[in-house]
């Protein structure tokens, strides 16, 4: 096991204490979701999020990916503020989603053009990419399926593929296997990673599940409730098992002490 | 599936049989002026669709209705995007069109006659006062049922506000924006017969009135069913635009 503390010179990702906080819907002040969260992430990483559900791993995704502003510090990506910068952003960021949120009334290749069709690529090239991108995650035969007749393997293949096929800078993805049985996801885990280090993308991959984190990061970032760092590890080729499993351990050990979010 | 709608137009066809031989029936007990024969009516129906100088009435009356709705239509849309957009804009909107709903179209008919000379007009205004409001809350009830999860997926994309409109706006309000065409062409056949009655020189509305004054119950019926498969027509047309349009939506097997 190796405690390490990644600094880099041009970081893709970069929190400063970063906190949200959110209104309580029944009034009774504010609800912390995130707490004076620092991390650097660079370019080509992928780096695992491990938390329980609840513990503001999304919260920090979506200040990630510019949906939503962070009460107070600084959070930069690729240099710029994702939030304020909004259309600075195009096609630099994919997104994976937990649900694959296709949109039902598309075709396979017409979700996985959207993207394409947003940054007004010409549409023969859009069209040729998007069919690419479906063959690589082979669904050749399905383009002109409707997602209802799709597997929810099948269905998160083709949101996969929409997130790679605008070619983005950084791909972020939101515990997007977790509703999958543990054969499909195995399968899209390795074919996820292979695709990111293919095409040289930095991802964060957020989930709940321990040996995920540890499959897919180069470097596993365990958050507590609300999101703060509470350890932090690299994984390699070279990591042996013993230490893998002093890892697991480590990281266990770290989630059991944690508080339940409130 | 084939057994089950021809099962469908069956029962509908055996429905409508029953009907007219409930008509028929009266109309050998009562005299013909008050329930004239079946065959009288069919033929009386018939004469209005094949004389050009009839079906001129028909066809106003059609492009009335069409005219009315999509007037408000349009004049719909552009509110419910207003209202979707602004809590302030709702919040004086929505009362006023409230307070519309409540109004008789009856009433909006008085109004008209009272405020417009031209009968064009009065009819049009009419058409978009009765069916305005709903036309609003339900494309803006279509609106507000827009997918949280896909507009964050989209806005992920960061489309202009036009590309969103385009991909993301208008497919999820389409279904909402039919069933509004549905409700309101019905309310609209209705109306519109209220304003001609009242105020036209023409039209189907028009010709009902001059059958009442001519006590002829058999050109009433006939004037009547212009209009009732005026609007079946267009409903089917409806329907055949929304199997196309949400063509996209998993059919079950198993029927309800």
């Amino acid at each position: 096991m190796l405690k390490q503390n990644n600094s880099m010179s041009d970081p893709v990702i970069r929190f400063k204490d970063v906190s949200k906080r959110f209104r309580r819907r029944d009034g009774r002040g504010d609800f912390v979701a995130v707490d004076r969260l620092s991390f650097e992430i660079g370019k080509g990483e992928i780096v695992a999020v491990l938390g329980k559900t609840g513990c503001g791993k999304s919260t920090m995704f979506n200040i990630v990916a510019g949906l939503i502003e962070p009460s107070s510090g600084e959070a930069r990506v690729i240099g710029h503020d994702p939030f304020r910068e909004f259309a600075f952003f195009r096609g630099k960021i994919g997104i994976v989603f937990q649900n694959d949120r296709l949109m039902p009334w598309r075709s396979a290749l017409d979700n996985v053009r959207l993207g394409l069709q947003i940054l007004d690529t010409d549409a023969g090239q859009a069209n040729e990419t998007a069919r690419q991108w479906l063959m690589r995650l082979g669904l050749s035969g399905h383009e002109n399926d409707y997602p209802h007749a799709l597997s929810g393997g099948m269905r998160q293949r083709v949101s996969i593929a929409r997130a790679f096929a605008v070619d983005p800078e950084i791909l972020l993805c939101d515990e997007p296997f977790s509703s999958l049985d543990e054969m499909t996801a195995r399968d899209l885990r390795a074919e996820f990673v292979r695709l990111v280090r293919q095409n040289n993308k930095t991802a964060v991959f957020i989930t709940h599940q321990i040996n995920e984190a540890m499959e897919i990061g180069d470097r596993v970032l365990v958050f507590h409730h609300p999101a703060r760092i509470a350890y932090e590890t690299r994984l390699d080729a070279a990591t042996t098992e013993d230490a893998r499993r002093k890892v697991h351990e480590d990281i266990m050990r770290v989630l059991s002490v944690e508080q339940a979010p409130t | 599936m084939t057994n089950s709608r021809t099962m469908r137009v069956l029962q509908a066809a055996a429905g409508m049989v029953v009907l007219a031989a409930g008509w028929q029936i009266l109309s050998y007990v009562f005299p013909h002026y008050l329930f004239p024969p079946v065959p009288e009516i069919i033929s009386r129906t018939i004469e209005v669709l094949i004389t050009g100088s009839l079906l001129v009435d028909v066809l106003l009356t059609a492009g009335r209705i069409f005219g009315g709705l999509f007037g408000a239509f349009i004049l719909g849309s552009i509110l419910a995007l207003v209202i979707g957009q602004s809590k302030t804009a709702e919040n004086f909107i929505a009362p006023v069109l409230t307070f519309f709903q409540g109004i008789p179209a009856l009433s909006w008919v008085v109004f008209a006659i009272i405020w417009f000379h031209g009968i064009e007009f009065r009819v049009l205004f009419i058409m978009v006062m009765t069916t305005l409001p709903a036309f609003t809350f339900q494309i803006l009830d279509a609106f507000r049922s827009m997918s949280k999860d896909l507009f964050e997926m989209t806005m992920a994309f960061r489309p202009s506000r036009w590309t969103l409109f385009r991909f993301l706006i208008v497919p999820t309000i389409v279904p909402g924006i039919l069933t509004a065409w549905k409700v309101n062409l019905g309310n609209a056949a209705r109306v519109v017969v209220v304003a001609e009655l009242v105020g036209a020189t023409g039209g189907v509305g028009y010709q009902l009135l001059r059958q009442q004054q001519l006590f002829d119950m058999a050109g009433a019926m006939a004037w009547t069913l212009q209009l009732v498969l005026f609007v079946l027509v267009v409903q089917q047309t409806i329907n055949a635009i929304e199997n196309w349009a949400l063509r996209y939506r998993a059919v079950s097997e198993r029927a309800m």
